[in-house]
């Protein structure tokens, strides 16, 4: 992307308003995350990579603020699981609310100190790595910003999920969070996130998953209407490892998804999915990025949004195939179902293959609900409301699949359905 | 020899598809030239040469003004480099603009004073510049397929077939300078129209210098009686050649337009950027194929034609129609995107594409398709196949704007690679802005014509055989809609199976 000045001088601003901690062992990649991010500039409207979804909001120095919203009518996501709960309010770790950290062998960003931590091969290591082809600024200025997150390492299956909850309380919160996770050889974890965090939310998450390690991820982004988010998650999988994720959205002005997957060792599964829900002032945008660069691995790119009332869905994929990456089964769905004339959905599904002995599809289809199935299930007794919230879970239900634990998927199955009563008419 | 003996019979891609693109690769047969006495212009580009090519034209003053202001435009422009190609930076003042042989001096004013060596050129060719029914392989139809060329070579048009017969009809079918000349009303009605001056760095560079090309007008309900073709031969050494094609079928008329090119062996990249408009009114109809065929470069990469194309339809009536089909072969770098603008309620577009790279070409292909007229269709069908060390890409966009309500758009684009050095990528662009409106995309062999399969099936065949089968069948459709004259080229594709195909 050409750098103007324009990007630049928005960059110096923003670093300029935030203040950018010195010292501790992050201090190297702070330091290098900025000299990155005075280089390639924050994104513009411009932008190709930005082309269906507007970062202003999200690189302008002030956060637009948010009005608070309250979900009380519905019991909090993950509540019925045996877990270990992180809270975070507006961005900032609150150990009243929160099971003690240390107990599941939780570090916290904001705890460290000078001392060489095993952190230090990924802070920032795998954001840096996930700068190209193409440039994430936004990743960037977290690396260089973050003072909140959690750090976790696990050598074996983890005892217990652990909850990483984001509270919005202050109308006007920015929030930064930067996350690592190390799964060494044959660990296994399942990382659960809810919540919206704050009226704008910058969070990075890396993730290392070794040879033979299985990560689970499941995040739900919060019902707040005005919030504002753009996210990252960059992993590396090693052999016959195993990666899955999967985020539902319900509402939010603005939420840009990013997911820059690597595949490095053979026979590593990485799965990725999304289910957003959208009515009014609500534009979701999935960007990921897969890249096999071994041999017979998997990867699954499934992503379902549900529009009205001028929503738009965003969703750019893409899978590259390295030379030599051969028996790569490659797999990318987006589809949106537009529940009217003015919900609109943009997409760009992108392969690009150096080997030839792979299987990669895409598909990506749009439109509204099919009116035969409608009239079908209508002429079976169904009321409209009823029919027309079936077919709309029918439609969500290949993402919904993507989760492996049968509790969340019906719990989520179940938000969605409630999200679509709420928003009938 | 070809690098493609090495490569080992993969699953599902059978030993005849890989000797089909090995007997395709380094066996340009195309690649002689004509020594023929040329007269050039100056090299480089300025205003001057601008000035000279609309003086050697003898075009009217507004033409020369329109020239120029694109010329003006074009130095205020970039480069684009946002396709997936890899060349060196290319020197514009390094580039003849303007060669025509010195036998054309004065315009002959039949084919019967046209230089026998020219008519040579096109009758080794396989494009008899005679009008004489009988093209090759066509022995024993019953009635004979006859088809009106115009032979451009370099920067003239040479001759046009059939003219008296078509303005019986009356269509009018010659070289865009003659219309420039003859029908300047049309010209400065249209020229422009589709495809707009500043539109993109190369068909800007097209207006500022086009030599020559064709231009056809179907008039209010009428069917062309035969096929129209062009055939655009490069021939003289460092010359860019720029042609423009204007295409206009009046209320309810029908054409059916070819276009094929050739260009001989050099060490040197030559570059060819042109510009076709075509403009489709009501209820009217327009089949543009073509077979693209410049030199492709030696296997090292040394040489080729570097192809810069605009192609545009504008479906500007209600139920209008164009269907673009093309098969590309050639050149050492190919970045083309023939588009539909589906302005009219109920228009349709359609794209057919069979993309073939091999050794070290590079092809960024595909189309855009922008509905805005209310129950518009648009289908897109795309093979690319790559072999050796090429990169081929399909780059496409389908646009549903808020007002096309109830439109359809059909993609499917699969490519096959031959060999672990080369590449393929797909790049599409979908944006709906309406909900009535139904788009699908999709790249992947087992969703072809699922009945076709069945049947084939319950017929015993396995699921490979009963897809390649199913496309080559397609491909065979698609391929017979092409030019008599590219006939061989064509079947000798035909064999090519899609086989074990990615998206």
């Amino acid at each position: 992307m050409a750098v103007t000045q324009a990007k630049l001088d928005a960059a110096s601003a923003r670093l300029a308003a935030l203040d950018v901690p010195a010292g501790g062992w992050m201090a190297a990649a702070r330091k290098d995350a900025v000299a990155r991010l005075q280089a390639m500039g924050l994104p513009g409207k411009r932008d190709e990579y930005w082309r269906y979804t507007d970062p202003t909001a999200l690189t302008q120095v002030a956060a637009t603020p948010a009005a608070l919203f309250d979900a009380s009518d519905e019991a909090p996501v993950f509540d019925g699981i045996d877990r270990v709960r992180l809270v975070f309010v507006d961005g900032v770790f609150d150990p009243a609310q929160s099971d003690d950290p240390a107990a599941a062998g939780v570090e916290l960003l904001s705890r460290q100190g000078a001392e060489i931590h095993w952190a230090q091969g990924l802070y920032g290591v795998l954001e840096t790595r996930g700068q190209t082809p193409v440039a994430r600024p936004l990743a960037a200025l977290n690396t260089a910003a973050a003072t909140e997150g959690v750090l976790i390492r696990v050598t074996e299956k983890a005892a217990k999920p652990i909850n990483l909850i984001y509270l919005h309380k202050s109308e006007t919160s920015d929030a930064i969070l930067h996350h690592c996770v190390k799964l060494e050889a044959g660990a296994e974890l399942t990382l659960l996130e809810n919540g919206p965090a704050a009226a704008r939310f910058n969070k990075v998450l890396e993730v290392e998953v070794a040879d033979g390690a299985r990560f689970h991820h499941i995040r739900a982004q919060g019902r707040d209407h005005q919030r504002r988010a753009v996210t990252h998650i960059f992993a590396r999988l090693g052999a016959e490892s195993l990666f899955k994720s999967f985020t539902l959205t319900a509402n939010g002005v603005l939420t840009r998804n990013e997911a820059v997957l690597e595949l490095t060792g053979d026979d590593a599964v990485a799965h990725v999915a999304g289910a957003a829900v959208g009515d009014g002032d609500f534009l979701h945008d999935d960007t990921v990025f897969v890249t096999h660069a071994a041999e017979r691995c998997e990867s699954r790119q499934v992503f379902k949004k549900v529009l009205k009332n001028g929503a738009v869905g965003v969703f750019q994929g893409k899978i590259l195939v390295k030379p030599g990456a051969q028996k790569t089964d490659g797999y990318q769905i987006s589809q949106s179902l537009l529940l009217d004339e003015a919900s609109q959905f943009l997409a760009k599904p992108e392969l690009e293959i150096y080997a030839d002995d792979v299987k990669c599809s895409h598909g990506s289809t749009s439109g509204a609900i099919d009116e035969t199935a409608l009239y079908y299930l209508r002429s079976r007794g169904v009321p409209l409301r009823q029919a027309q919230s079936l077919l709309v879970l029918a439609f969500l239900a290949e993402a919904i699949a993507e989760i492996e634990d049968e509790t969340i998927a019906e719990d989520v199955r179940a938000r969605l359905e409630a999200w679509l009563a709420r928003h009938e008419g | 020899m070809s690098a493609l003996e090495e490569i080992e019979v993969r699953d599902g891609v059978d030993r005849e598809t890989i000797e089909t693109v090995q007997a395709m690769a380094g066996k340009y047969k195309h690649g002689w030239e004509t020594d023929i006495e040329m007269e050039y212009a100056p090299k480089g580009l300025s205003e001057d040469i601008v000035r000279l090519i609309s003086e050697k034209n003898g075009e009217p003053e507004w033409m020369l003004e329109w020239r120029l202001a694109a010329y003006r435009r074009w130095l205020q422009m970039e480069e684009p480099r946002w396709a997936m190609l890899n060349y060196p930076e290319i020197d514009y003042q390094d580039q003849y603009y303007y060669a025509k042989p010195k036998s054309m001096a004065a315009k002959p004013k039949s084919l019967d004073e046209v230089d026998p060596k020219l008519l040579a050129t096109y009758e080794k060719l396989g494009i008899p510049l005679k009008e004489q029914m009988l093209l090759a392989g066509v022995e024993g139809s019953d009635e004979p397929r006859r088809v009106a060329v115009d032979a451009v070579f370099d920067s003239v048009s040479v001759g046009t077939t059939f003219k008296e017969e078509l303005k019986k009809a009356g269509v009018i079918f010659c070289s865009i300078s003659e219309a420039i000349k003859e029908h300047p009303e049309l010209v400065k009605k249209y020229l422009g129209s589709v495809v707009p001056q500043s539109d993109n760095f190369f068909a800007t560079l097209n207006s500022a210098v086009f030599s020559d090309g064709s231009f056809v007008y179907i008039p209010e309900g009428t069917r062309c009686p035969m096929e129209l073709s062009t055939y655009f031969r490069i021939n003289a050494e460092n010359t860019g050649q720029f042609e423009r094609t204007l295409i206009i079928a009046d209320k309810g008329a029908y054409v059916s337009y070819l276009e094929g090119c050739t260009a001989p062996k050099r060490d040197t990249h030559q570059l060819h950027a042109a510009v076709v408009e075509i403009v489709i009114l009501d209820d009217a109809e327009v089949k543009y194929s073509t077979v693209q065929n410049w030199y492709p470069g030696d296997e090292e990469g040394k040489g080729g034609i570097y192809n810069f194309v605009t192609k545009r339809a504008d479906c500007r009536g209600a139920r209008s129609k164009v269907m673009w089909t093309q098969v590309e072969t050639g050149s050492a770098i190919t970045w083309k995107y023939p588009s539909c603008i589906l302005r009219g309620d109920d228009s349709q577009g359609e794209f057919y594409s069979i993309a073939i790279a091999n050794n070290a070409q590079q092809a960024d292909t595909g189309t855009k398709m922008i509905h805005l007229g209310k129950n518009t269709k648009s289908r897109i069908v795309s093979k690319g196949i790559s072999a050796g060390r090429a990169q081929n890409t399909y780059r496409g966009l389908v646009t549903m704007h808020p007002k096309a309500t109830n439109s359809r758009n059909y993609t499917q684009c699969d490519s096959l690679l031959i060999g672990d050095k080369c590449g393929a990528h797909t790049v599409p662009y979908i944006e709906v802005k309406n909900n009535s409106s139904r788009v699908e995309h999709e790249a992947t062999t087992s969703k072809v014509d699922d009945d076709q399969l069945f049947y084939c099936r319950s017929r015993g065949m396995d699921e490979e055989e009963a897809v390649a089968l199913v496309v080559n069948g397609f491909c065979k459709e698609v391929l017979q809609a092409l030019p008599m004259e590219f006939a061989m080229e064509a079947q000798s594709l035909v064999a090519i199976s899609l086989e074990g195909s990615v998206g």
